[in-house]
């Protein structure tokens, strides 16, 4: 195995300045390289899934063609804001897609910086759903305005709490953060399965054998902005997702407590020999990335969901704190590389759905497992830096030579 | 001869003198005031689960004052949950005790158990050696469908369980070289793990099967038939799964091996200290992928008890582990990464469920939220109220060999 580290050569800095701005070149080149070769690099390992197992690499390229088309991102090349367009509708539900991914991603993406793993972007999820469910359905009557505020608030703080008991284990105990967040997913699963089920306090009041939970009064939603109102049209949620987006930068790289969460980040021990307390910070990086998983809770239960019900959500809805991993990862923990993830697997997630639930290519059914194959190649790729490392140097390998012979051809010619 | 003599001098071993010992057994009391209202013994006096819980609680007391004060308020808490469970059972009617507490809760518990014990006492070598597996989830899941698909194409159970190992070992060995060859973070490659399993799984399930959950008259694991009748222990322990017998060799087994042997002391030098065991001259990346390869490998047989064993009948349905990895690594952090207390933990974690089970006749709602236990007591054990758990110091942390 090569050494991933950086080795300077004295050419190679004759070529670009100092070793510092040369460092920070590299950085951010590779920076862009590594997701981008992650993507296709799953893109190309499930495309020999299907065509290993469809036996034909033609159907291969229409199920990717038709995940592009359903996912609405065809609308590029002929935008209208008619929703009797179908690229236009399909879009509009990618970006709904998109709005809670954006946020579970900035949440994982927040605790990294300060060296924490968040898996527990589910559970804060979660309780954020559940209060702006509670408080939707129990303060009927509300000025819209104020009820809205209230809702996404009170889920917001309430998951914010939530993560908080993970930092505070880690901060006075040292109890690791992955233990007790995944403890505290499922303890968030398991009470949400009890106040919504039978006979739980906030399962649905007309029909007590049916486990849903009650809809959000009409005045507590989220008005859509594209679409027809009620019908799952694109609600304002999504700017509230990309106000977090900037919240976010600004957050970190604006402020004296992001300042301090990246330095713990870094080195706990230098930040901690700096004079920032690391157990304060350990809590306010857990607490603060708790309110963005829970704020894409509360934004899901105004805008699309209205109502929880365990087995309908599973599958489109509870994952997202786990692709969250993945959007923050693909994104390299930064705030607009989290919004590009987000897309991606918003129009993922949307386009095999949709692209192929209505083909004749391949059974619709597979789609979705073919959606869950690449999220896992890319987590699984993008957590390797040597690998990535070790393909940005050999890449440079490859480039040299003919960099050398046309110096020498320049040499020979005059 | 020192030793004996040492002993011979001494009845009572440096052991059992441990304030530790009372503190235990003061915890095992108060288990037992409770246990005493309840079928088979069932007393229908509160006489006799207050004596035994207030015992309980004075040993717990001793222990305090004798230094050990987690452990001993954990005996007097155990003392007093004993006498108010006690009190509880024996003003409930005689007919819902008996149709709660018999047999079959004992049958069931080790039914339910059987799986999260192959997993967790995979995961505890694992990480014994230095590798954190969060994939256990998916590498269960990966076991459980190659299981029922080996089993429905070689005809047999037997060739279903090599297969589901196999699948497992092969998913094991991808995840072990990103995490020890290529230095992957190792909670992100178990996630990878995971979503990939979850991928794989239905995705072959609805290409091969078309989504058909039941393969017809696929060779299932088979019970072993010990006693029948109706007495008690014939119904508890009479017709057991072969994989349950087996889940308790294997704890033995695991025991053995990690504690007793040079192989053993090896994989803890990995995990405690990679850098040591290179320099005497183990081999850290040999041991470290052997252990993840392991781990795999009992996971998958994990799973492939749920989708062949009596609760699956030879069904897979997609996801169908819905979080019992993440069960079966809470029980091996429970049970401070030995293999006696990973098991004790899975037993507890399967009692929860077998429990949940029988208490939705009575309350759908309450039994729901007993779901949510194993995960409040695993929480609440690494927040170290109880007694500190203490994970491997190396685990979790790639090894660069220099």
């Amino acid at each position: 195995m090569s050494d991933p580290g950086p080795s300077p050569s004295p050419e190679q800095s004759a070529e670009a300045g100092t070793l510092a701005a040369r460092l920070a070149l590299k950085q951010r080149a590779g920076g862009i390289v590594v997701p981008v070769v992650t993507v296709l690099f799953a893109f190309l390992m499930s495309g020999i899934i299907i065509a290993a197992t469809q036996h034909s690499v033609r159907t291969a390229l229409v199920v990717f063609k038709e995940i592009f088309q359903g996912a609405g991102l065809n609308w590029v090349f002929h935008p209208t804001t008619s929703l009797l367009d179908i690229s236009a509708y399909n879009l509009s539900q990618t970006l709904l897609q998109t709005t809670p991914l954006i946020l579970t991603g900035l949440a994982v993406a927040f605790a990294f910086r300060c060296g924490m793993f968040n898996i527990g972007g589910n559970g804060q999820y979660l309780v954020g759903l559940i209060v702006a469910n509670w408080l939707g359905v129990d303060l009927a009557g509300l000025n819209p305005f104020l009820h809205i505020l209230l809702c996404i608030s009170a889920g917001t703080l309430a998951a914010s709490a939530y993560a908080g008991i993970a930092g505070i284990l880690k901060a006075t105990v040292g109890a690791h953060e992955v233990i007790s967040t995944i403890m505290l997913n499922w303890i968030a699963y398991w009470t949400a399965s009890w106040l919504i089920g039978a006979g739980g306090p906030l399962q649905v009041s007309n029909n007590p054998t049916n486990p849903v939970s009650n809809q959000v009064s009409s005045g507590a939603r989220l008005p859509d902005f594209w679409g027809v109102q009620g019908f799952q049209g694109l609600h304002v949620g999504l700017f509230v997702a990309l106000a977090a987006v900037v919240v976010f930068w600004a957050l970190l790289n604006r402020t004296t407590l992001g300042y301090e969460v990246r330095a713990v980040g870094f080195n706990p021990d230098a930040a901690a020999y700096g004079g920032i307390s690391v157990k304060k910070n350990y809590f306010r990086a857990m607490a603060i990335s708790g309110a963005f998983a829970g704020l894409a809770g509360t934004l899901d239960m105004l805008g699309g969901a209205q109502n929880y019900q365990i087995g309908q959500l599973d599958i489109p809805f509870i994952q997202v704190g786990f692709i969250g991993i993945a959007v923050a990862l693909l994104g390299r923990n930064t705030a607009i590389g989290t919004l590009l993830g987000a897309v991606l697997f918003g129009a993922l997630s949307y386009g095999s759905f949709h692209g192929l639930g209505s083909s004749a290519v391949i059974d619709p059914t597979l789609a979705n497992n073919l959606t869950y194959i690449i999220q896992g190649l890319i987590v699984l790729f993008i957590g390797a830096d040597v690998l990535i490392l070790y393909v940005w140097n050999s890449r440079k390998k490859l480039r040299r030579p003919p960099g050398k012979t046309a110096r020498r051809a320049e040499a020979a010619a005059s | 001869m020192n030793t004996w003599a040492a002993r011979l001098d001494n009845p009572i071993s440096a052991r059992l003198r441990d304030p530790a010992a009372s503190g235990f057994l003061g915890i095992v009391l108060g288990a037992f005031a409770a246990f005493l209202a309840i079928p088979p013994i069932e007393a229908r006096t509160v006489t006799w689960p207050i004596l035994v819980g207030i015992v309980a609680a004075m040993l717990g007391i001793w222990t305090v004052t004798r230094g050990r004060r987690r452990l001993g308020w954990g005996a007097v808490a155990a003392g007093i949950l004993g006498i108010g469970l006690g009190i509880l059972a024996t003003r409930s009617s005689t007919e819902n005790l008996g149709s709660t507490f018999d047999a079959t809760l004992v049958a069931q518990t080790l039914s339910f158990a059987t799986p999260l014990v192959f997993a967790a006492i995979g995961g505890m070598f694992s990480e014994r050696s230095g590798v954190v597996n969060i994939g256990l989830e998916g590498m269960m899941l990966m076991g459980a469908f190659w299981g029922v698909y080996g089993a429905d194409k070689g005809g047999s159970w037997v060739v279903g369980l090599l297969v589901a190992m196999g699948v497992g070992a092969l998913l094991a060995l991808v995840y072990a070289f990103f995490a020890i060859h290529l230095r992957a973070d190792q909670i992100v490659g178990g996630t990878g793990v995971n979503f990939l399993a979850v991928g794989i799984t239905g995705y072959f399930f609805i290409d091969l099967y078309h989504n058909n959950p039941i393969a017809n008259g696929v060779s299932l694991l088979p019970n072993v038939h010990l006693l029948s009748g109706s007495n008690f222990l014939a119904q508890a322990i009479g017709d057991l799964n072969i994989l349950t017998w087996a889940s308790f060799a294997l704890v033995i087994l695991a025991y053995i091996v990690v504690f007793k042997t040079p192989i053993g002391l090896r994989i803890r030098a990995c995990g405690e200290h990679p850098r040591a065991a290179d320099t005497v001259g183990i081999n850290v990346y040999a041991i470290r992928y052997g252990c993840v390869v392991l781990s795999g490998m009992l996971a998958a047989i994990g799973g492939i008890y749920l989708s062949e064993g009596p609760q699956g009948n030879g069904t897979f349905l997609f996801n169908m582990t819905n979080g019992r990895g993440f069960i079966a690594l809470a029980a091996m952090i429970f049970g401070n990464w030995r293999p006696a207390g990973a098991f004790g933990a899975a037993i507890l974690f399967g009692f929860s469920s077998a429990l949940a089970l029988k208490l939705q006749v009575y309350s759908a709602s309450a039994a729901t939220l007993f779901q949510a236990l194993p995960y409040v007591l695993t929480l609440i054990a690494v927040a170290g109220v109880i007694g500190r758990t203490v994970a491997p110091v190396a685990d979790g942390k790639p090894y660069v060999r220099q």
